[in-house]
This record gives C-alpha cells, structure tokens and sequence, in this order.
C-alpha cells in the first residue's frame, strides 16, 4: 500500500539532496535539516498524508529554484547593468 | 533549413565565488575552485530549447571547448534539454591562450559542419567579459548577428530579434543563418534537476580536436599581467559642513 509511494519518497528525498547543494547557508547545513525533517515524518502510514508531505516537498523544490535564480539574477544586474 | 542549432557554453568559476588573483600575477587561481556554466550561457541554451519546444527548431547541440571538465558544462546543457554535445578539446597552453577569437574560428568551423541554421552564444563570459565571441563568429562566417537579444522570434527564413541597447530596445529582422547573443532579459533558465540529469546520460557527446577541423589555435595576445582591483579607500566621516569643506579643500579637490 505504501509502497509506490516509497519509490516518491525516496525520490523527492534525492531530488531536495540534489537542489540543496547550492543552499546559501551551506549544503551541510541544508542536509542537516532535510534529513531531520524527513525522519521527524518516518511513522507516517495515511497515502493522503504522505501525498501531502510529498507535495510540501515539491513545493520547497521550486522555492529553492526560484531562489537559485533571483540570487544569479540580481548578482548579474548589479555587476553588468547601471542603475 | 536544417533546424539545427548550435549553443555555445562556456565552463567559468560560479559566479558567487570569490575570486583570488594567483600570487605571481599570472592569472587567477581556479584550482579546486567551483565552476559552472556561464550565466549568459544557460540563457542561450534555455532559449535554444523554448525554440525547439515551440518546434520552430529540431535539434539543439551544445558545444563547449576546453579540457576534459568542459564535459560536465555540456551535461548541464544537455540536462537543460539540448539533445547532444560536442566537446572541442582544448588543453594546456592551448587551453590558457584561448580567446574569443579561437572560439569563434571553432564555432563558425562547427557550423558549417553541421549545417547550422543558428547559433546563440551568451553575450559574454564572467570571466574575461570579452563580448566579442558572438561577434567574431559572425563576422567569419559573413553571417547577420542579433546581439544582446532581449526577445527573439523566428519568423520563417528570418528572426526577429529586440536589442537591449543604450538608447532603449532595438528591434531588427536579419536571414538566418544567423548569430544570436543573449542578454539578461531574454528568458528564465531552467534549473538542472536531478531527474533531467539522469536522463541526459543517454545523450551523445563527440569528441573533437581544433586540428581535425583544420584550425590554428595561436593567439596573438599575451597576457601580461593579472591585478586585484584597487582596494576601495574607507570613507571618513566628517561632523560639520566646515569640516567637509576643509578636508576637499586637503584634499585638493575643492
């Protein structure tokens, strides 16, 4: 029963893994979190809840894409166009 | 038109690193250093793919010269959606002297030998902040360039490209073949996200060298020497006006 969604887990585990390297605060200190927060979750048996938890995951994915990019965005603007 | 266009990326130190002159002055130190793509190169490869998603084109490849590393600028490419690689090896001296000019000699070499209908290159490297790649390339080719392309559209055998100049916004039509350089503005590129990583390991990477294509790599600059930019003097804060006065007037500038 929760075993397809095992295989989302663990994927969107590695995917978060993957996107965190560039974390400003440090990779470590990223995965430090990610993995405390995906343990705190381990007892959880509801497919609705773990769907949940699966799509706040998601959601963290493209808030950190979105940083990445604003980060090199902003940076480039300041160096190579006058305000 | 063979609806292929060539991308060219560019492997430099990531832009949020902070860079450190070597202690000789004779360059910059790059070893163990973090590198990635050129942030105007992801733009143009980002934007090779809108065209090729939009079917206006049908392959996208992604070149990149240097050493063996240059690789993993070509996976992120191709992660990026371009569907393969060509990785021109450039090592050593070779390597150390290569400037916009050797590039676009293998650039205009490349597309003649695919049949490119365009290529898109960044407008310029963090690195060097050349921004003649493009332009260079174009010029050997005898090819229309649409440099620092803010919006580009392909309407039948021509492209319509918006310019960011100083002015404003230029809007051109040139044939194609042509050159495209990107700036800031032109699109948002995607990230490489692991599951888009793994599936690029399928796509092909070929292997070339300036010699089989019949170049010449010699560069006619040297460089001659690398400085740290002048340290920023600390500003001194004065109580009154007098005071202000009375240090330009020290000063000499008042």
């Amino acid at each position: 029963m929760a075993n397809p969604l095992r295989a989302e887990v663990f994927r969107l585990y590695k995917n978060l893994l993957h996107l965190g390297r560039e974390y400003p605060k440090g990779g470590d200190y990223f995965r430090d979190r990610l993995r405390a927060s995906f343990l705190k979750n381990k007892g959880v048996a509801d497919p609705q809840q773990i769907r949940e938890l699966i799509g706040r995951g998601e959601y963290v994915c493209r808030e950190l894409e979105a940083l990445y990019y604003l980060r090199k965005y902003r940076a480039m603007k300041k160096r190579y166009y006058e305000e | 038109m063979s609806g292929r266009v060539l991308v060219g990326v560019k492997r430099v130190i990531d832009y949020a690193v902070k860079i450190r002159v070597k202690p000789d002055n004779t360059g910059v130190v790059t070893d163990g250093v973090k590198h990635s793509m050129n942030p105007f190169c992801e733009i143009a490869v980002e934007e090779a793919v809108k065209l090729k998603e939009k079917k206006f084109i049908k392959e996208v490849v992604a070149v990149s010269c240097g050493p063996q590393q240059a690789q993993e600028t070509i996976r992120t490419a191709l992660a990026m959606g371009a569907d393969r690689g060509i990785h021109v090896e450039v090592t050593g001296k070779d390597y150390e002297a290569m400037g916009p000019l050797q590039v676009s000699k293998i650039m205009a070499a490349l597309a003649k030998k695919e049949d490119a209908q365009l290529i898109i290159l960044g407008k310029q490297a963090i690195d060097d902040d050349c921004n003649q790649t493009g332009q260079m390339t174009a010029a050997l080719l005898d090819w229309p360039q649409g440099t620092f392309a803010s919006e580009v559209s392909l309407e039948g055998d021509k492209v319509k490209v918006v310019r960011e100049i100083d002015g404003g916004l230029e809007t051109i039509r040139i044939n194609t073949p042509a050159v495209l350089t990107a700036d800031l503005r032109l699109n948002t590129p995607r990230y490489a996200t692991l599951p888009n990583i793994m599936k690029a390991k399928k796509k092909k990477i070929a292997k070339v060298n300036p010699a089989d294509l019949g170049l010449d790599m010699t560069s006619r600059l040297e460089v001659v020497r690398v400085d740290e930019p002048p340290q920023r003097l600390a500003g001194v804060k004065v109580e009154t006006v007098e005071d202000l006065v009375s240090k330009l007037r020290e000063q000499g500038t008042l």
